[in-house]
């Protein structure tokens, strides 16, 4: 029913996946997610869209084999084959006017879905000044791809082995003590990178928009299981979000939730043998 | 494969032959797992009756001129009629008889709340007490036999030539399911959008397989889709496509979206690690088949001792597949008291038999988390009732210094659902009730946007699985009515 497309390893268990999935591709805007099911028996996984193509009926997803399930698709599915579900575009998508500049993040993994973000606020008139950050050099991707969509690219690596050597918000905070006009930033990328850049940002007073990415079972406003407290009120992910005002977020509470299945996730691993065998190429 | 019935055998009579009704015999149990059994395994607690069992039963009815069953039942099944073929050996000829009303017979045999309808007004209650016709249980036994042992055939199925409209329905749950059948039935194309991997709704993720098997929900969408009924997973309208296309694309529309959005009480530590609203909790067990995880890939949290918070029929779910987990302790916590439960009798039932505790006239108000951010106990409050409420049942005091804590490390929260708002906020002059309750004239089922109908949970909230099929049904006269004169018959819905 979905066919994987096209698939690519971009850097050590980072995936990036096109599929074939008409409706998501027509009805997709920035922000939004979908939920992936690889077989029948699998759980249902939300994933960032990070490109869209209504004319091929594509979409593209970028994943790390983090989990059973990743691990499963990333290391059991190829080009040709096909995906149980496919369900989306889900989610609020980000909102998208001439601010004047936005500074969109993105932080490893989180590089891919700001992709379609910054595509949007460029089209939408905005100066987009792009940071992204990684680990090391040999994990970077879509440089060239982002480039095309910003106004500037700054990369950071956490070695200094490309760009600037430190964080994310390094980079930031250089831009900001330049004195450049920031109007409004976007950050997308690992939680503790989102919580850092929102704390970071919220003296300056300039709106930090963050996407959570929490554990959900439907994905459409059904479960409950994504809720978090956001300000005074608790707020589901899926519908709600996943953008958020990063300074409300209750980041303790984001990082207690993503825990809740941790020993079954453990569990399930250990259960696995093609997980184990992934786990082991990994070390060598 | 077609199965010969020895209808004399059975006890039953041939056809032609006059019937002696044994109404004074006594109502024949279903055969259930035990306790000890039934906690081990989550699969289905009755196990039906064997046909000489049905036709038994079956002969006990008086087969009524002027049944009051049939004016009890919400969808005026035939039950006489059934009834009569199934003591004449015809079961297969039963279910067919029962699916020109109800198409959902397997799962209304099953779930439906027979006490309070149509076994409430069975005429043998007033002259042999609790002993009325097993009328849900025979339902159930002729659906279960036509799919054992008949093949249907798309030549069998009573079908009007195509008119030519196309009608979408969004939602494949009861209400969804009983509007397609029929409109598929008058003639015209349906088209389901559903927005899960599975057709069923409701019957797939809120109803534990162990009181509706899902093998047997399959079974009905398969009855539905051979009726020529195109089903669209993975499309979640107002999401995967804007509704306003879906209205440009067809004739009419049947909003069948039920009500899954979870209410939680809005309390203190309630986004603790190990508090579940019933929603999350039954899906991942019911739909997603948690209980096999590993093997399935979605996890569950293994209650040692669980607190349910309410008494209706989701919190009796909740609470005995809590027990199947392996709770040690499963327990509702209920604010009013035991008359007051909304959850079905034989439900209640089952739960004790398979040791739930009720602590009731309690109310939680805050939750206590460990040092791992996880639920280890809730604080509750003692009640007593006042005055009926709105609802007419006594309304729930709180009893000031009667706080105290309840031991817990996980919670699912069973309060109720409430419509999603996703079709409502994406369809401009869609008029509501407290923004999510689709508001529709009861005759027609017309919502306050031409060529859209609306049924089911959608429309009342909460509710049960007959009234759904019921919703489904009278919608699909008002939708066929309409398609074929819009004019003359579009009323307001106000």
């Amino acid at each position: 029913m979905y066919q994987i497309t096209d698939k690519k390893v971009l850097a050590t268990g980072v995936v990036e996946m096109t599929i074939r999935a008409p409706r998501v591709a027509k009805a997709h805007k920035p922000g939004q997610f979908l939920m992936v099911m690889n077989r029948e028996e699998s759980e249902r996984i939300p994933l960032t869209i990070a490109d869209s193509n209504p004319e091929t009926g594509e979409v593209t997803i970028v994943f790390l084999e983090v989990g059973r399930s990743t691990i499963e698709l990333g290391q059991e599915f190829r080009e040709g084959d096909e995906l149980f579900a496919v369900l989306g575009p889900l989610g609020t998508p980000t909102h998208i006017e001439n601010y004047g500049t936005v500074v969109v993040i993105g932080g490893g993994l989180g590089v891919a879905p700001i992709y379609p973000i910054c595509k949007g606020l460029k089209a939408a008139g905005n100066k987009v000044v792009t940071i992204i950050g990684y680990r090391r050099k040999d994990l970077m991707f879509w440089n060239d791809k982002l480039a095309g969509v910003s106004d500037e690219v700054i990369i950071t690596t956490d070695d200094g082995s490309c760009g600037i050597k430190g964080f994310v918000t390094t980079a930031l905070e250089q831009l900001h003590d330049e004195g450049r006009t920031i109007d409004r930033i976007v950050a997308i990328g690992p939680p503790i990178m989102m919580r850092v850049v929102a704390e970071k940002t919220q003296p300056w007073g300039i709106p930090t928009i963050v996407s959570l990415n929490t554990i959900m079972v439907d994905g459409t406003g059904m479960c409950g299981g994504c809720r978090i407290a956001v300000g005074d009120e608790t707020k589901f992910v899926c519908v709600d979000g996943p953008d958020f005002d990063g300074h409300k977020v209750d980041w303790d509470q984001m990082f207690n939730r993503m825990k809740v299945y941790k020993k079954q996730e453990q569990k399930a691993i250990a259960a696995d043998p093609s997980c184990n065998l992934y786990f082991e190429t990994l070390k060598r | 494969m077609a199965e010969t019935i020895d209808i004399v055998k059975l006890g039953g009579v041939k056809e032609g032959e006059r019937k002696r009704p044994r109404s004074k015999e006594a109502r024949r149990e279903i055969a259930c797992q035990t306790v000890a059994d039934r906690l081990k395994n989550y699969s289905e607690v009755a196990l039906g009756y064997t046909p000489d069992i049905a036709v038994a039963e079956a002969m006990r009815c008086l087969e009524c001129p002027k049944p009051r069953c049939v004016v009890a039942c919400p969808v005026h099944i035939d039950i006489p009629s059934f009834i009569g073929l199934i003591a004449r050996g015809k079961f297969t000829e039963a279910a067919e008889d029962i699916r020109q009303y109800n198409n959902l017979p397997a799962v209304c045999g099953r779930v439906c709340p027979q006490e309070n309808l149509c076994e409430a007004a069975c005429i043998i209650n007033d002259t042999n007490a609790h002993n009325p016709i097993a009328i849900g249980r025979l339902e159930r036994f002729s659906a279960d036999w036509q799919f054992m042992h008949s093949e249907r055939r798309a030549e069998d199925i009573h079908k009007k030539p195509s008119t030519g409209y196309k009608v979408a329905v969004i939602g494949s749950g009861p209400a969804g399911l009983s509007c397609s059948a029929d409109l598929a039935k008058m003639g015209h194309t349906v088209h389901i959008f559903e927005a899960l991997h599975k057709a069923g709704g409701v019957l797939m993720y809120g109803i534990p397989e162990f009181r509706l098997p899902k093998a047997i929900v399959q079974k009905e969408v398969e009855y539905v889709s051979s009726l020529g009924v195109q089903m669209e997973l993975n499309n979640v309208v107002g999401r995967t496509m804007p509704v306003q296309e879906v209205l440009d694309e067809f004739d009419a529309v049947f909003v069948a979206s039920g009500a899954g959005f979870p209410n939680m009480m809005n309390i203190p530590g309630e986004n603790l690690n190990g508090i579940y609203s019933a929603n999350e909790f039954l899906t991942r067990v019911n739909l997603m088949k948690a209980w096999t995880h590993p093997e399935a890939g979605t996890p569950i949290r293994r209650p040692q001792r669980l607190v349910v918070v309410g008494a209706g029929f989701t919190a009796f779910d909740v609470v005995r597949i809590g027990l199947r987990l392996g709770a040690d302790e499963a327990r509702i916590v209920y604010r009013r008291s035991r008359e007051e439960m909304p959850g079905r009798g034989e439900e209640i039932e089952h739960a004790e038999e398979e040791g739930a505790i009720f602590t009731l006239l309690t109310n939680p108000v805050r939750y206590i988390g460990d040092e791992n951010g996880s639920v280890k106990a809730v604080e509750v409050q003692k009640m007593e009732l006042g005055e009926p409420d709105a609802s007419g049942r006594r309304r729930p005091i709180p009893i000031p210094d009667s706080n105290y804590i309840i031991d817990c490390d996980t919670v699912v929260v069973a309060i109720g659902q409430t419509p999603n708002v996703l079709i409502p906020s994406n369809l401009p002059g869609l008029a509501t009730r407290w923004g999510s309750v689709i508001k529709v004239n009861r005759e027609t089922y017309m919502t306050t946007v031409p060529k859209v109908f609306a049924g089911g949970d959608a429309i009342t909230g909460a509710a049960t699985v007959i009234l759904a099929t019921r919703a489904g049904r009278e919608a699909a006269r008002a939708i066929d009515a309409y398609v074929r004169d819009p004019y003359r018959a579009w009323q307001s819905p106000e």
